[in-house]
């Protein structure tokens, strides 16, 4: 008797295991080995000979950059392009922060039509292809462009936006809002309405509820929404080539350029900063707000 | 005894739909253990809410020391809840949820030290301080919700069924721990439930409640010896409850038998409900019998046999110590006290024959009112 359940629990292991195959492949081939070979070819030259020559031209290359006040100046090429892009995305991800917490909140507690209503809103522009939504964006944008009609039928006077930084941090907020809207919008839909109850019983005002009950069991849907924004519009590349002029050289166009350049190994060795500084990131986000959750107030 | 809570005249109803209560009248005092029971949608909860300030009515009163509180929202008012599925900060451990409403009300630390240890070790929960609130029991859970709604001293205390989701043996061992809480604290205490055994051992008032309406208002006792009508006599234990006149002062005759009894002043041969209690009935041989009726079933239940018997037709529920056997003809005797006179309700002829009961069918229906309560 013994001996045949374990035959059948031996035989629902192996179900399970072959069950996972498939999935287990696939992550392996698309996820595991794409790395594999990002990592080898940064550590290797052009013959594959293992060298750590891509990795401090990183840190090292210079080339003379114009200064605000127009005189030039030698700088590290690749930091000054790296700090640029990780300043951009930081300032994108804490404006789609702010504009989508109250946002996630409000469809959260709203009627389920109006919930419905406003995901639809949501998620049609991730419907339409990403050059024809940044295409669309240069139309607004430029200085003849329908932003500039309009302020002008108005008698307002018109806006130089296009090719400023400010245009890249529009164009990243666009197209990345979704991502911050939907973890933040399921957590706070999962949220047991009786806790906000019992705060105000409590003794909390609503600042009270929000500060001490609704942010802190958010944190979760904060940290994925931070996460699904920062990491695409870090290595973002398109987005600054168009709405930027191409004078907003991102680490993301940065890859680009060496790669097209065939410059496989330098754009690996790129690549492969950009995701250890990234998980590095991540990794101290998420102790900080474990620690959060565990200690309280 | 002082009011400390007075409920006026109060109506209320969401979105235009049926009114959930309707025109109760409520007085509250000081120092009280009272229990609002009721079947589910009886509007029980919803009384508790506009008392704790999560619903106002849209007519009548809610005071509160002689203030009109109607729109007071909850944060203000010295009224703290314990909720049904106990609703504690899970991002919080058992110190921090019990310190809650002191952090709100920015007390020095030692104090709330000192008053959160004080809270825990009423409710025996010393020592768990640190442990989070998703790894305790259920039991333990419920310490802690009571325990941080006690610990800002508020005059009232409210209970949804806070008992609903324990088992049976802990759920007994808190209607203790509960009333002698509420005798060491002085709080008034405002208790919901839809159990009538739990209403009647713990409360010094006892407030039934069905479709929005209040029946009866009285202690334990009278509720279960003096129900009003038929709904509360069926609601509040099990009642035999059959159609009757009076002949005169003392007198009824039901069953095609006429029977001395205690209740006076309806009537010249008013129809009437009468209510026996089912351990008020005496067994005794076939001979002695006023009535008598042929055993249909019997149920062990422990301390007593829960027999069922076919008295002409009406089947009456007895508990009875001796055991008696199916299809035994038996004589029925009722003493003057154990008969009960009710006036004629809307409720009579819907309560109080056996003829369909299971004690499993009452289980089943029991389980879906809650459901739809959730």
């Amino acid at each position: 008797m013994k001996n045949n359940l374990t035959r059948e629990e031996k035989r629902i292991a192996w179900a399970d295991h072959a069950a996972l195959g498939p999935y287990s492949l696939w992550a392996l081939l698309f996820i595991l080995v794409p790395l594999v070979f990002v990592a080898y070819y940064a550590f290797t030259d052009n013959s594959f000979n293992f060298t750590l020559e891509n990795i401090q031209r990183f840190f090292t290359a210079t080339s003379s950059m114009a200064q605000d006040d127009g005189s030039m100046r030698e700088v590290r090429t690749y930091l000054v392009i790296f700090w640029r892009s990780l300043k951009l995305a930081i300032i994108s991800t804490i404006i789609c922060l702010v504009l989508a917490y109250p946002l996630a909140y409000i469809m959260a507690r709203a009627e389920a039509k109006v919930q419905k209503t406003f995901m639809t809103i949501i998620m049609i522009p991730m419907w339409m292809n990403f050059l024809i939504r940044t295409y669309a964006w240069m139309t607004i944008l430029q200085d003849t462009g329908i932003l500039n009609n309009f302020l002008t039928a108005l008698h307002l006077p018109a806006v130089h936006i296009i090719g400023t930084e400010a245009a890249v941090v529009i164009g990243m907020v666009y197209d990345y809002f979704p991502y911050m809207v939907l973890p933040l919008y399921s957590i706070m839909a999962k949220m047991d309405i009786k806790l906000i109850e019992a705060a105000r019983d409590l003794g909390c005002s609503n600042a009270g509820v929000l500060r001490r009950v609704i942010w802190p069991l958010s944190l979760p849907g904060v940290i994925n929404g931070i996460t699904m924004v920062l990491i695409p519009s870090i290595s973002t590349f398109y987005i600054s080539q168009k709405l930027g002029d191409g004078k907003f050289f991102l680490i993301g166009d940065a890859i680009e350029g060496q790669y097209v350049a065939n410059n496989l190994h330098f754009a690996a060795a790129m690549a492969f900063i950009l995701m250890v500084v990234l998980l590095v990131c991540m990794g101290l986000m998420r102790v900080l707000t474990n620690r959060h959750m565990e200690g309280g107030v | 005894m002082k009011k400390i809570i007075e409920l006026k005249n109060i109506t209320k109803s969401f979105d235009g739909e049926q009114p959930v209560l309707k025109n109760i009248n409520l007085d509250i005092y000081d120092n009280e253990f009272l229990t609002l029971l009721g079947p589910s949608g009886c509007g029980k909860t919803t009384l508790l809410r506009l008392i704790g300030g999560f619903e106002a009515p849209n007519e009548g009163d809610v005071i509160f020391l002689g203030e009109r509180i109607n729109n007071m929202p909850p944060h203000k008012r010295n009224v703290n809840t314990v909720f049904q599925k106990y609703a504690l900060f899970p991002h919080l451990n058992v110190f921090e949820n019990v310190a809650f409403p002191l952090r709100e009300k920015k007390l020095p630390k030692d104090e709330i030290e000192t008053r959160v240890r004080e809270m825990l070790s009423l409710v025996a929960l010393n020592g768990f301080e640190k442990r989070s609130v998703t790894r305790l029991s259920g039991g333990q859970q419920q310490r802690v919700a009571i325990a941080r709604a006690l610990v800002a001293h508020p005059r009232v205390l409210l209970l949804d069924e806070p008992l609903g989701a324990l088992d049976l043996k802990l759920r007994k061992d808190m209607q203790v721990e509960l009333k002698k809480i509420q005798k060491q604290t002085g709080i008034t205490f405002i208790f919901v439930t839809h159990d009538q055994e739990e209403a009647l051992s713990m409360s010094d008032t006892v407030v039934v409640m069905s479709e929005g309406k209040i029946h009866q208002i009285g202690t334990p006792v009278d509720i279960y010896n003096e129900p009003v009508n038929a709904f509360v006599a069926d609601f509040i234990g099990e009642s035999n409850i059959l159609d009757g006149v009076m002949l005169s002062d003392y007198k009824v005759r039901f069953s095609g038998q006429v029977f001395e009894c205690l209740d006076k002043g309806f009537g010249k041969n008013e129809p009437v409900d009468v209510v026996v209690r089912p351990e008020d009935v005496d067994i005794v041989p076939l001979e002695q019998g006023q009535l008598t009726g042929v055993v249909t079933s019997v149920t062990f239940m422990g301390v007593h046999y829960e027999i069922i018997v076919d008295v002409s037709g009406f089947k009456w529920m007895i508990q009875t110590t001796d055991f008696v056997d199916v299809d035994e003809t038996i004589g029925i005797q009722l003493e003057p006290d154990a008969i009960h006179i009710m006036k004629k309700s809307e409720y009579s002829d819907l309560y109080g024959d056996y003829s369909s009961f299971s004690n499993e069918l009452d289980e089943l229906s029991d389980a879906e009112a809650e459901e739809d309560e959730a």
